[in-house]
């Protein structure tokens, strides 16, 4: 599904890469734990997390993962902001929890970042 | 292709900072036109052994030699060292702190990614000491 389809389910809205919310994700992770994400593919896959830290952009850059979703209407730091634009990575924030984030995302026929379902 | 080689400072708890060598070799090999897979799984072992020297260990050098048939990658840094590295190689096996663990590090699993990830892994380790990492990519039939 595109991008803005996503921010749509999970009620979320863009800190940044609003212009390119057509790119396609296929795959979600959810994960407040890095390695987790270093540890599985993502190509194409969207990181749903609680952690607004510096770490959580550079982790998508080097795991290839398309964008990163703030669960529970956290907000990153604007110097988070701009890493993620340097990098390409749209960032964004729903009110949903982790749970239900990646409920309604399962429901919507994403995989896990492995292509499992 | 003649040898490239590239270094990079690591300095211990600069959380800011840390993963930035990882980042410029993984946009410089791109440039070169590496294979996509073989440049991840680079980034991955550099990022979390860049990510262990800032938590755990000293100052440190993020090293990396590209060859036309293989890239070695070595991290190394000024102690404190490992005391049982088959201990550290374990998954989940972590000491890190609550600090880092607030980051979303200390899992347990920099050192059995980076393992997965490369095509040989050697440790070497001083206890009170020092740690050198040095991993091996094929570039061609590689994992």
């Amino acid at each position: 599904m595109e991008l803005s389809k996503l921010a749509e389910i999970l009620e979320a809205s863009f800190f940044n890469g609003k212009d390119r919310s057509d790119i396609e994700i296929d795959r979600a992770g959810a994960s407040d734990l890095m390695s987790d994400i270093l540890a599985a593919l993502s190509e194409r896959g969207v990181l749903l997390t609680g952690l607004t830290t510096i770490q959580a952009v550079k982790t998508a850059v080097i795991s290839g993962v398309t964008a990163i979703v703030f669960v529970r209407n956290k907000k990153p730091d604007p110097d988070v902001v701009a890493l993620a634009e340097m990098h390409g990575i749209p960032l964004l924030s729903t009110p949903c929890s982790m749970f239900v984030s990646c409920g309604r995302l399962f429901d919507a026929g994403l995989t896990g970042l492995d292509g499992a379902r | 292709m003649s040898s490239l080689k590239k270094s990079f400072n690591i300095r211990s708890r600069d959380f800011i900072h840390a993963g930035e060598a990882s980042i410029t070799v993984q946009q410089l090999l791109k440039q070169m036109r590496i294979d996509p897979a073989l440049i991840r799984r680079i980034a991955i072992c550099g990022y979390e052994g860049e990510m262990n020297v800032v938590m755990h260990g000293g100052d440190g050098l993020y090293r990396v030699e590209i060859n036309s048939d293989r890239i070695v990658l070595e991290i190394s840094d000024q102690g404190p060292g490992i005391p049982d590295i088959a201990k550290a190689m374990e998954k989940g096996f972590s000491t890190a702190s609550d600090e880092h663990r607030e980051m979303g590090f200390g899992a347990g699993m920099g050192l059995p990614n980076m393992d997965k990830n490369a095509d040989e892994m050697f440790i070497e380790s001083v206890p009170g000491s020092r740690t050198r990492v040095r991993m091996l990519f094929l570039c061609k039939g590689t994992k």
